[in-house]
This record gives structure tokens, C-alpha cells and sequence, in this order.
């Protein structure tokens, strides 16, 4: 593989952050993130008397802050292209010794293009999700969580310091905990909820190592300064620094081998996994890697194990997608997987931030469009998420059925939807670099077209299966609404690339890649690509559409998918390797501590016959002896000090 | 003369204290009233005080008096940066639990006034530990603290409540044992120097001390505040304690007390022995490093939730003695700032948690099931309380426990490796006891549970208020403790390492 370890020469040194103090909305830095979060505040603290407003005050802030990031971004777009980059000291958080830690904000074309998506995406899930939740007793609290993730993960794009992003990193964490476990009275989605902040955890680990390293080699962890310092660091610093960032990054991202966490985190409201699960949250690891480009540049061989774990997990996710008869898992494995391209891309450096940025974006849209979709069907189906109990949708619900199919499109990479531009661009920088990591990226886009047009199949497709009792209906206007934008979105998200707009647009910050080296031309390998993804369509259509589906899952079926249904036996390794091992330590440290530990004190090893004999003889009221003890304990003192002086 | 401040501050609770016990017993409110004005009081007269506090100044509001020649003991008082922020967590913390604590006396051993009266008297007897500039007189309080928590302990609490009383007192005078041996050493040495004996503190720093001298006394310092902190392996008298005492008294006795430990280990092993601590540091880091990880593991293990806290307790104290063995600014101020934050956050989890535990007459975990749906605020509370614990940022806790990470770091990559996996625990030991007891289906025995009441509402608000305050804005505290680390790593000889790559201006710092 050393054809991937990439020469650094390339783009030359990755840009330095060079920020500027903004002036007007470019000064109201910080009233993006605090719109959201007084809306938390508001609604928590709140308590049931705002119940009966709280869904609008939610939904307003978070509009309102995509409001105030698209006149950011219109600030932004108004200066010259190499001082688009506006930061903004909020406080000094806190300080010890020579390192002082401000609370600052950066913006700059590349976290602003995550302010838009995250207020934008947020707001049109805001809106659907009034109508999804209407009848939970607890919508108002839904929404005090769904605004403080939103504020978070701002503060972490928004981040000028790797503390600033740990703030937002563990705060999306706790409102994902918050969230997967909203109907936590159920066991299932209370333990899905405790296992996705701990598996998180485990990234974080990296992040705190990472701010340790950063800081005992630059003496600050702020962005702006470590990337005016970090072409004088050493290889080998820079090569930890960023395998401790992927490790955290393979936490919050759910990539392999943190990635068992996301399929249960299905447990969550839809509208939560659309938000979070799928278009936001999850790409802050994609985030980390493309923001920390002044570490990754220096650091080939943490950029090789990027690629490497991107490769693995967008196979991974894809297998586990193509087994899976959940509708809400099969959309969870594709998105582990379409994580898993943007991580390729971000590990192949220059070549492939931008298109990293690019896919991380389409994919926002389409497969929030999808998982709204699948919302809307399970609100159609009475919370049924088995696609064995669908079929034949698209007569009831055609608005959805329609929208839905403008996601589908797109993520299998159809010319002209959004995800033909986005993936099409990964693979080609894919081939650019490695022919591993392109082959990779080429059979995923197969298997990704097989496993959402088995999806398609299977729910909107072919002869109804549902029980006479359930009667599927078409969502309301709050619902459709968004539906509609974010298929529109899906289907026109390509002019994104249109005369290569976004590629230039992120040249400030991850730096210039010259003209693509390729084998073949580049029309080739787009035709390839397409055959590829009729190849998987047609496979599908073979196996699911021409043949009635059973109701019952079958189990006179392969290895392969037995392995996986069960998840690739991701949770098996976690509990074999871990679990029952951590549970034997904990019970035997338990017995150590009692019987060990504290034995030999209970026993009496202090050497005064034991404690139960002073036991029995304070119950008998002997409470005053201590008095006697305190007082000879004085004498003896005085005594001993007396001899000393003598002495 | 000026204000005597401190004096002022220790004699209130205790004279409070007296007068409390000395009310009619049928008193019925009265004497909580009572007990409560008197913390609210002392509260204010130490913010009144901390107003008058120069930041920077070195060790302030100084009383001398002499009170035992022969000895060269004084009557010193004074603080600096640690003791002025020890000194405000326990007047903080005093009115909080008293109102937390309500109710907890009435079917007590002894009256409600006793109670009330041993609590106020800890609190005095705490602000004179913390502010005590002379080692002998530090010592006639350390040991003198232990007489009202015993009688809390053993007075008021589970059927146990006599054993364990008896096992702290026990731990505690074996420490305090050793510490005497040590005490009465110094005062050997100082004996011996040209200017007579004495237990001054400004006076000690500057005594030569022979190297093994040094060493001895260091040693025996050190085991009484290791047993006090607790750290592994001298830690099995805290679960015990901590599940039978009140919750109110668990508070003084983790949040306050258990800090004397640790504030002992800077004021006077850094202080008094600065190379014998350098000479025990690799020892007292691992120490250190198997408490963080043995009391998380343990905790995990625990189905008694004042046991599992008291666990908790022993993984973050090793935090705090693995940032004042780093022996660089990041690691010390962060212990100390996390001194006080474990102070806030174990409070609000045991105060909570004790208003869980007497709703349903059980401390067993297994006993609860499903409780958020009936009482949605406590459970609320208790998830901000265990988030403190696990260190969400954003709440007081991360800030320190990541100043004490870099700290160790800075140390050696090794060490923050090692300890590392802590938080990873933490969210298990705290997640796990959240969801076995608030979520999933209400069991039987919970259903129609109460939610707080506006009086357990109010004792939680400040704690909560403080710990979300300080999570984003520690400066006021930080700058305080920062001059105090200075200092005291002036004294014992050691410079911050420079960061590997000196950036353009700052180089050749």
C-alpha cells in the first residue's frame, strides 16, 4: 500500500488559519449557537408551562439561527477568497500555568458550509417533527433536546480550539444519549442509549490524549496557532496526534471498530436519527479529520489508516444494510457506509477534503430526506418498522413514496442526483491515490445500489403485506413539507460542483489540488461507476422484485447473511473481548475488596482484637470511652513532647 | 488589628453549634431554623471575606498568636489560594446540606438538635483545618474533626451505623497516629534549629531538614492523608461510612472532610518536605493511578448507590493525587479546582440520591426501576448530578479532571495512558446506575413515588447553578488557586517543561 503514503509536496503546506475579527452579523458569532440553546434552556427549565408553546419557540430558534448562517455565509462570500476566515473571543474559559484556553468561534468557508447544514437540515426537521411527535405527552421536552444538540453542534463547528470542539463533541454526545433514549421506558432504547455514550467514550479517550499531546508539543490547542507551528513539529508527534483524533473520530463517526453503537441507536425517534444519526452528528468525525488537515498533512501514515478504516467501514456498513429487513437499520448501516467514503476521501488528503465536504453534504440531504420518509411510512404503518410487513406503499403514500425516490436516486449516485456528483468524485480521487481504496469505493457503490433498491422494493414496490387492521395513510403537511424540500435538495444537490464552486470555495482552508492524474479518463470511470450500480440495481431487482416477499424473515440462508443480520458479530467481539471479561474483573476486584482489602482490617489486623469487640462494646453505650481515648491520647502527646525537650 | 475574619468564621458555626444543641429539645423547627441562619451567616461573613482577598497576595487575613511556648505551637491562622478555596466549599456546602437534611434527624438515635449542633461544629472545626497556618494547631483540629462526624455517623444512620462509625474512627486515629509520630518529629527538628522550636508554617518551610529526617516525617504525614483522602489501598472505611451515615452526613464527610487529605498532601508534604514528595513521587503517582482505576471498576461492581459514590469518590481523589504529583501547574491548579468541583457534584449526586433512597426505604439499585416516569424532575437532577460526576464538559468537573490529564501528560504520555480508560468507566458507573434505576418500565414498588418537594428543589438549585457556573466560567476560582500552584511549585524547585515546538514569540521562555 505505500503507493498511499502521499508525498507532501503536493498542495505544498496546508493553509495557516489566519482569522480576522468580523464585523456585523460577522460579530454575532455566538448568537448562532445561543439562539438553540436558550431554546433549551427555555423549554427544560421551563418545565410543562411551556408545554403548550414549546415545539414553536424550538423551532423558530433553530430558523432563526439558519438565518443568521445565511447571512454569515453572505458576509463571508463578500470578502476577498483568502480572508474568508472570521474568529471571535467569546471569553477565556480557563487558564493554568502558561496555557490559557479561550472560548473562541471560528468561521470560515469550511464551518460555515456546517452551520447552513445543521440549521437548515435542523429547521425542516424541527418542522416535521410537530407533526410526527404531536401526540407524545413529552413533545416539549423532545424539542428542549433537539435545540441543545443543535446548539452543540454548532460550538463544535463553530470551535476555534480543540477544547471549544470537545465542548460541542461531548455535548452532541449527551444529546444523543438524551435522544435515543427519549422513550426510555422501554429497557431496549435506554440500554442503546448508555451504550452510544460509552462506546463514544471510548473515542473521546483520543480526544483527551490528542489535547494533551497538542498541548505538551505546542503549548496551546488552538487551531490558529497550531497551524502557524505545525510544519516544526515531528513526524512521529504528528502521526500520534492523529491516529488519537481518528480514534475519536471513529467513536462519534461510527466507524469501524467504534461502530456497534449507531445500528441500536435506531431506538430514537426518527426525526432524531435523520438529524443526528444520519446528516449531522455522525459526520463530526469526517469534520475532525478535514478541520485538523494541518496535523493530517504532516502525519502520512495516520492519513493511511483513515483511508483504511473508511475503506473498511463503507464495506462494513454496506453488507450489514443489504441483510437487515428493518427499514430504520438498513438506513443505518448505508450511512455507516456512506461515513465511511468520506473518511476515504478525508484520508487522502488535498485530493479529497473537498469532495470529503462535498458527499458529507448531499449525503445530509438525501438521507435525511430517507429517514424522514421511513418516519413517515412508520407513521403510516403504526410504528411497524419491518419492511416484510410493507409492500405496494407507493399507492397509499405517494408523496412519499415520490420524495423517497428522489433520495434513492441520489444515493446510489444516478446522473443527475446529488450523489452521483458527491460519490462519483470520491472514487475518482480514490483511484487517483490507490487502486485498493478505489476498488473498494467502486463495489461499495454496488452494494450500496443493491441494498436501497432491495429497500425500495420491498416498501414501496410489489404486493401489500400489511395487516388489515393497519391502514396506511399519507403524512400531513408538516411532515411533507420538509419531505418535499429535502428531496428537491437531494435531486439538485449536485450544483454544488457546478464549475467545481465547491472545490474552490474550500481552497482557503484545505489547500489547492492540481488536475486529477487518472488511468483512464475520467468518462470512462464514470461509465464503469453506472455499470457498477445497474449491476447491484438489476441484482436486487432479480432477487426482490419479481418474486413475492415473505412475511417471515427466511432462515435457510447464507453464511454471509446470518453475519450479517447479526451485525458482522460487531457486538459479539465487543462482548467476548470486553464485556465478559470487564464483568469477571469487576465481580473479582468486588470479592478482592471485601475479603482481601478489607479483611484483613475486619479481621483485626490493626492488632486490637478485632473490631467486633469494640463493636459490641459501643452498642453496649460505652460511646464516651472515645472521650477517655481523645484525652489519653492528649496525655501521651504531651508526655512524648516533654521527653524530646528533656531529652 | 484588623478583622480577625478567620477566627470570626471558625467561632460561629461552633458557638452556633453549642446553642443549637442547648435549645429545648420539643424545639420543633426551631433549632433547624436556627442551624440554618447560622450557615447562611457564615456563608455570607466568608463571601464578605473573600471580597477583601487580594489575588496574588500570598497567604492572607494572617492571625498569630502564641498558645504554647514550650512547643513553639501557635495560634496561626491565614489563607492563601487553596485554603481560601477549601474554606469557601465548606460554607458553601454547610447551609446546602442542613436544608438537605431536613427531616433526616427526626427518628434518629439522638435529638434533632444534636444533629443540627455536630453538623454546624464540623463546619467550624473544617474552615479551622483549612485556615490552620500552624502545624500543631492543624493537627489538634484534624483529629478533632473526627469527634463530630463520629457522633453523626453512629447517631444517625443505617443499622450498621455503629460499626461503621467505629471503623472510620479507627482508620482515622491510626492515621492520625502515624500523623502524631511525624508532628512530634518536627517539632524535634525544629527544636534542635537556631531559632527554637516551633510549628509555624512560614517559620518550617524554611528549616533545613535532614534528607532521611525529611523522609520519615514525609512518610508519616502522607499515610494519615492518604487514609483520609482515601486512596487504595487504606479506602474501605468510606463505603462503609458513606452507607450509613445520612446522606446530608456523607456530604461532609466526602465533599468536605475527605479533602483534608488531599489539601494536607500540598499545604504540608509539598510544603514542609519538598524532596522527600519528589523522592515518593513514582510510588504515590501509582498509587494514585490504581485508585482512578480500582475505585471506577469497583464502582461499576456496586449495587448500593451510596457505596457506589463513595467508589466514585476514590477514582476522582485519585485524579487529585495524580495532579499534585505531576508537579506542573496544569495538574496541581487543576486538582485543587477539582477539589472543589468533587465537593459540588458528589454532594448534588449523594443529596439526590438520599432523597431517592428515603422515597423508597432502599439503597440496593435493583430495588428502583422505571422512576423517571414518576418523578421526572428528580430523575432529571440526578442525570445533571452523575453527568457532573462523569465529567461532561460544559459542567465544573471537566475542566479540572482535563487540567489533571494534560497535567499528567505533561508528566509522562504513560501516565495520562494509564489513567486514561477512567473515562471511560465513569460513564459506565454512572450510566449504568441511571438506567437501572430511572428508566425502563416503573416497577411496582416505585409507582407512585413522589417528586421532590420545593425544600429539596431549593438545597439542589445552588449546586447545580455552581456546577453549570463553573463549567464554562472557573476564572474567578482559577484565579485564585493559579497564584497558589505558583507558589507553591516555586518552593519545591520545578519549572513548567516547554512545549517541544516554541512557537515564534514565545520562544526562549
Amino acid at each position: 500500500m505505500s503507493n498511499l503514503l502521499l508525498p507532501l509536496a503536493e498542495g505544498g503546506a496546508p493553509p495557516v488559519i489566519e482569522p480576522v475579527a468580523g464585523d456585523g452579523v460577522l460579530g454575532l458569532l455566538w448568537l448562532i449557537i445561543l439562539l438553540p440553546l436558550a431554546g433549551a434552556a427555555i423549554l427544560l427549565v421551563g418545565g410543562r408551562r411551556t408545554d403548550a408553546f414549546g415545539h414553536l419557540v424550538g423551532t423558530a430558534t433553530t430558523a432563526g439561527s439558519f438565518v443568521l448562517g445565511v447571512l454569515a455565509f453572505l458576509g463571508l462570500n463578500g470578502m476577498e477568497e483568502g480572508e474568508r476566515t472570521v474568529s471571535q473571543t467569546v471569553f477565556t474559559w480557563f487558564s493554568a500555568g502558561d496555557w490559557t484556553v479561550e472560548l473562541s468561534l471560528l468561521l470560515d468557508p469550511l464551518s460555515v458550509l456546517f452551520v447552513l447544514l445543521i440549521t437548515g437540515v435542523g429547521s425542516l426537521i424541527h418542522l416535521y417533527s410537530i407533526g410526527y411527535m404531536e401526540h407524545d405527552v413529552r413533545r416539549r421536552r423532545f424539542f428542549g433536546y433537539l435545540n441543545l444538540f443543535v446548539a452543540a453542534m454548532l460550538m463544535l463547528v463553530m470551535a476555534g480550539d480543540y477544547l471549544g470542539v470537545f465542548l460541542g463533541w461531548e455535548g452532541v454526545g449527551l444529546a444523543s444519549y438524551l435522544l435515543i433514549g427519549f422513550w426510555q421506558h422501554k429497557t431496549s432504547a435506554a440500554v442503546a442509549a448508555k451504550k452510544a455514550f460509552v462506546v463514544n467514550r471510548v473515542g473521546d479517550m483520543g480526544l483527551v490524549l490528542a489535547v494533551g499531546l497538542l498541548f505538551a508539543t505546542f503549548g496551546t490547542t488552538s487551531f490558529a496557532e497550531i497551524s502557524m507551528m505545525s510544519a516544526e513539529a515531528s513526524q512521529g508527534v504528528m502521526t500520534a496526534v492523529g491516529l488519537l483524533l481518528l480514534l475519536a473520530a471513529c467513536g462519534k463517526s461510527a466507524q469501524v471498530p467504534l461502530q456497534s453503537w449507531l445500528l441500536d441507536a435506531m431506538e430514537g425517534p426518527t426525526p432524531v436519527s435523520a438529524l443526528i444519526h444520519a446528516a449531522t452528528m455522525v459526520t463530526a468525525g469526517v469534520y475532525l479529520v478535514v478541520r485538523s488537515n494541518f496535523i493530517f498533512e504532516y502525519a502520512p501514515s495516520a492519513q493511511t489508516t483513515v483511508v483504511v478504516v473508511g475503506c473498511v467501514t463503507l464495506l462494513w456498513g454496506a453488507v450489514i444494510g443489504c441483510a437487515k429487513d428493518d427499514i430504520k437499520k438498513v438506513l443505518a448501516g448505508s450511512t455507516m457506509s456512506q461515513i465511511g467514503y468520506m473518511m476515504l476521501a478525508a484520508g487522502l488528503g488535498v485530493v479529497g477534503y473537498a469532495f470529503a465536504i462535498f458527499h458529507l453534504i448531499t449525503h445530509g440531504f438525501f438521507k435525511a430526506q430517507m429517514f424522514l420518509g421511513a418516519g413517515s411510512v412508520m407513521h403510516a404503518m403504526d410504528d411497524d418498522v419491518d419492511m416484510r410487513h410493507y409492500g405496494a406503499l407507493r399507492k397509499v403514500m405517494p408523496i412519499t413514496t415520490i420524495t423517497f425516490l428522489a433520495g434513492y436516486l441520489a444515493i446510489i449516485g444516478v446522473f443527475p442526483f446529488a450523489g452521483f456528483w458527491s460519490k462519483d468524485k470520491i472514487i475518482e480521487a480514490a483511484f487517483e491515490v490507490s487502486y485498493v481504496a478505489g476498488a473498494a469505493a467502486l463495489i461499495g457503490a454496488a452494494v450500496t445500489a443493491f441494498y436501497m433498491t432491495r429497500l425500495m422494493l420491498m416498501t414501496f414496490v410489489g404486493k401489500k403485506r400489511w395487516d388489515d387492521k393497519v391502514h396506511p395513510h399519507e403524512s400531513p403537511l408538516t411532515m411533507t413539507i420538509p419531505l418535499i424540500v429535502l428531496g428537491l435538495a437531494a435531486a439538485f444537490g449536485g450544483v454544488l460542483i457546478l464549475g467545481e464552486w465547491i472545490v474552490h470555495w474550500l481552497e482557503p482552508v484545505v489547500g489547492v489540488h492540481g488536475e486529477p492524474e487518472l488511468f483512464v479518463p475520467v468518462w470512462v470511470l464514470t461509465g464503469i461507476v453506472t455499470l457498477t450500480v445497474i449491476l447491484g440495481i438489476a441484482v436486487a431487482y432479480l432477487l426482490f422484485g419479481r418474486e413475492d416477499i415473505p412475511r417471515e424473515q427466511p432462515q435457510d440462508v447464507s453464511e454471509i447473511t446470518r453475519a450479517a443480520r447479526a451485525d458482522l458479530y460487531g457486538d459479539l467481539v465487543n462482548e467476548e473481548i470486553f464485556m465478559r471479561p470487564g464483568q469477571s474483573l469487576v465481580g473479582g476486584l468486588a470479592t478482592f475488596d471485601k475479603t482481601v482489602v478489607d479483611g484483613a482490617v475486619e479481621r483485626g489486623s490493626l492488632g486490637m482484637g478485632g473490631l467486633s469487640d469494640f463493636s459490641r462494646r459501643l452498642q453496649n453505650g460505652f460511646v464516651r470511652s472515645y472521650a477517655a481515648g481523645l484525652l489519653a491520647g492528649a496525655v501521651v502527646l504531651v508526655l512524648a513532647i516533654a521527653l524530646v525537650t528533656v531529652a | 488589628m484588623s478583622f480577625p475574619w478567620l477566627t470570626v468564621a471558625l467561632l460561629l458555626p461552633l458557638v452556633g453549634g453549642a446553642v443549637v444543641a442547648l435549645l429545648p429539645r420539643a424545639g420543633g423547627q426551631l433549632p433547624k431554623m436556627v442551624a440554618l441562619g447560622v450557615s447562611v451567616a457564615t456563608l455570607v461573613l466568608v463571601v464578605a471575606m473573600t471580597t477583601q482577598y487580594d489575588v496574588g497576595g500570598g497567604m492572607q487575613f494572617v492571625e498569630e498568636h502564641v498558645w504554647i511556648e514550650a512547643f513553639g505551637a501557635y495560634y496561626a491562622l491565614g489563607v492563601d489560594g487553596l485554603g481560601l478555596a477549601m474554606v469557601l466549599l465548606t460554607v458553601i456546602l454547610s447551609p446546602v446540606v442542613i436544608l438537605a437534611s431536613w427531616d433526616d434527624a427526626d427518628e434518629g438515635r439522638w435529638s434533632t438538635n444534636a444533629f443540627f449542633g455536630w453538623m454546624l461544629a464540623l463546619e467550624g472545626l473544617a474552615i479551622g483545618v483549612f485556615a490552620a497556618t500552624d502545624v500543631f494547631l492543624f493537627y489538634v483540629l484534624f483529629e478533632a474533626t473526627l469527634i463530630p462526624i463520629y457522633f453523626l455517623i453512629g447517631g444517625f444512620g443505617g443499622p450498621e451505623r455503629a460499626h461503621a462509625a467505629l471503623k472510620f474512627l479507627i482508620y482515622s486515629l491510626f492515621g492520625g497516629l502515624i500523623m502524631l509520630a511525624a508532628v512530634i518529629g518536627l517539632y524535634a527538628v525544629s527544636a534542635g534549629s537556631d531559632g527554637g522550636p516551633t510549628y509555624l508554617l512560614r517559620e518550617l518551610s524554611g528549616l533545613p531538614i535532614e534528607q532521611n529526617t525529611g523522609r520519615w516525617l514525609f512518610v508519616g504525614f502522607f499515610i494519615a492523608f492518604a487514609v483520609k483522602a482515601p486512596m487504595f489501598p487504606v479506602h474501605t472505611w468510606l463505603p462503609d461510612a458513606t452507607s450509613q451515615g445520612t446522606p446530608g452526613t456523607s456530604v461532609l464527610l466526602v465533599s468536605i472532610l475527605d479533602k483534608i487529605g488531599t489539601f494536607g498532601m500540598l499545604r504540608f508534604c509539598l510544603g514542609l518536605f519538598p524532596e522527600a514528595s519528589r523522592w515518593a513521587t513514582p510510588v504515590v503517582l501509582a498509587l494514585a493511578a490504581v485508585s482512578v482505576l480500582y475505585g471506577a471498576l469497583l464502582a461499576i461492581g456496586q449495587n448500593n448507590i451510596p457505596r457506589l459514590i463513595a467508589y466514585t469518590s476514590i477514582s476522582h481523589f485519585g485524579f487529585i493525587v495524580l495532579g499534585i504529583f505531576v508537579f506542573n501547574s496544569q495538574g496541581q491548579a487543576g486538582s485543587i479546582l477539582y477539589m472543589f468541583n468533587h465537593g459540588l457534584s458528589t454532594a448534588a449526586l449523594f443529596l439526590v440520591t438520599g432523597f431517592l433512597i428515603k422515597r423508597r426505604g432502599s439503597q440496593l439499585i435493583s430495588d428502583f426501576g422505571g422512576v423517571e416516569k414518576v418523578a421526572p424532575v428528580l430523575a432529571g437532577l440526578m442525570l445533571v448530578a452523575g453527568l457532573s460526576s462523569l465529567s461532561l464538559p460544559g459542567l465544573a468537573p471537566f475542566v479540572s479532571e482535563l487540567l489533571v490529564m494534560v497535567g499528567a501528560f505533561v508528566y509522562s504520555p504513560l501516565l495520562a495512558a494509564v489513567v486514561v480508560p477512567g473515562v471511560v468507566l465513569a460513564a459506565l458507573y454512572i450510566l449504568l446506575m441511571y438506567q437501572r434505576t430511572m428508566t425502563g418500565p416503573t416497577a411496582p414498588a416505585v409507582e407512585g413515588m413522589a417528586d421532590l418537594k420545593v425544600r429539596e428543589v431549593s438545597a439542589l438549585a445552588p449546586l447545580v447553578l455552581l456546577i453549570v457556573l463553573l463549567g464554562f466560567y472557573p476564572t474567578p476560582l482559577l484565579d485564585v488557586i493559579n497564584p497558589s500552584v505558583a507558589d507553591t511549585l516555586s518552593y519545591v524547585g520545578v519549572t513548567d517543561p516547554a512545549p517541544a515546538v516554541a512557537g515564534g514569540t514565545e520562544a526562549g521562555q
